[in-house]
């Protein structure tokens, strides 16, 4: 499947439907910016991670607490453009092989954020062919919402990572996350069980 | 001066008791349930790398960047395992917006090892002018740093560093000297 045939949706929307479907205290790493803001706006969670910077990293963190905690699912939500300022983590992941550890990018093609301007990626690069490439052979586009819902439910049963790909439109992030970084470490630590609160 | 410079610089290549600079590091990380060691390798580096991959306890593994090295360590921090990045003084070069946006403000014990190139008989010019820029970017961050140039003294700061990283959550680089090391010449 090529992203030419899938649905354009709505990071928001998508958001909302993948936390909506977690039951099991699963971590989520949401990436710099809107992705993670939309994170925010689908509701806070203590197994939520908000990153404020560090570009690029929400894979090496989800990896990171995927390795620490493998009894738990991790979830990693990226943008395509932080996503292409850390491709090497792909193969890093294909050759860890965590079994707990599913990567969403949402692709539209722009760094909204800074004015809409197109990614280099944009109308030449497939993603997913790049994880695959990358050795993460079990890699998709979503054609669209329920295909996405269908897409975590098997990568939330499957034995190694897995990574969805969506192509979402232009819209800005629907919440702004609240930027304490020591609060967020904090209780994020606390909801995957590592301190207690003082 | 030239005495004693010439009598570290022997300890390089000749380690008291039978023990070695990456002998003394890998114990020192065990002893400190350091278990998770994502690396970019540096050829000084190597003896260690290659013990730390023939040893059960540690999970190593090379990253293609080191920034990704920093997120993999943050993220297994957070989750309850304890880390620790190897790389070189170039790889180095490339984190000051890591350190700046992750370690540092949200006070993750990121513990880093650096082989020093660019010091000490560097013979690549590149490497020497990166290397002048590590201590200054460490400094204006205020991150702990320390230079490790003697056998006698590695395992004291190193295991005294890595525990006040944890209990301060905060970055500390060790630094590893060419004075320590023998560091990489031009014939290798």
């Amino acid at each position: 499947m090529t992203t030419r045939n899938t649905k354009v949706m709505n990071r928001f929307d998508v958001t909302s439907r993948l936390i909506a479907k977690l039951k099991r205290e699963e971590a989520v790493i949401g990436g710099i910016g809107n992705t993670n803001f939309d994170l925010w706006a689908a509701g806070h969670r203590p197994q939520n991670f908000y990153m404020l910077g560090s570009m690029g990293l929400a894979f090496p963190i989800a990896l990171g607490v995927a390795l620490a905690q493998p009894e738990r699912r991790v979830f990693a939500l990226e943008g395509d453009g932080s996503l292409l300022m850390q491709l090497g983590a792909l193969s890093t992941i294909a050759a860890l092989k965590p079994k707990n550890l599913i990567m969403i990018v949402m692709d539209n093609g722009i760094y909204q954020i800074t004015g809409a301007q197109p990614t280099p990626a944009a109308g030449v690069a497939d993603l997913v062919a790049i994880a695959s490439g990358s050795g993460l052979t079990n890699s998709a586009w979503a054609a669209d919402e329920e295909d996405f819902e269908r897409l975590v439910d098997e990568a939330m049963a499957a034995d190694g990572p897995s990574l969805i790909a969506l192509r979402i439109d232009d819209k800005p992030g629907v919440g702004t996350t609240r930027r304490d970084p020591v609060q967020i470490r904090e209780r994020f630590m606390h909801g995957l069980g590592v301190r207690e609160p003082l | 001066m030239a005495i004693a410079e010439q009598q570290t610089s022997s300890q390089a290549t000749q380690a008291p008791g039978g023990r070695s600079w990456h002998g003394i590091v890998l114990e020192t990380l065990k002893r400190n349930e350091i278990s998770l060691i994502p690396y970019v390798p540096d050829r000084v580096l190597t003896p260690l790398i290659k013990n730390l991959h023939a040893d059960p306890f540690f999970t190593t593994f090379a990253t293609a960047r080191e920034e990704e090295a920093v997120g993999i360590v943050s993220g297994a921090w957070m989750g309850g395992r304890r880390g620790a990045v190897l790389m070189q003084t170039s790889g180095f070069a490339t984190l000051a917006n890591t350190l700046a946006s992750l370690a540092v403000p949200y006070q993750i014990p990121l513990i880093m090892f650096v082989s020093e190139r660019g010091t000490l008989g560097e013979f690549n010019y590149g490497q020497s002018l990166v290397c002048r820029t590590m201590r200054p970017v460490l400094d204006s961050l205020a991150l702990e740093h320390h230079t490790i140039t003697r056998f006698d003294e590695l395992e004291f700061i190193a295991d005294r560093s890595i525990k006040q990283a944890v209990t301060t959550q905060a970055p500390v680089a060790l630094i590893l000297s060419p004075l320590l090391t023998g560091g990489k010449v031009f014939d290798k």
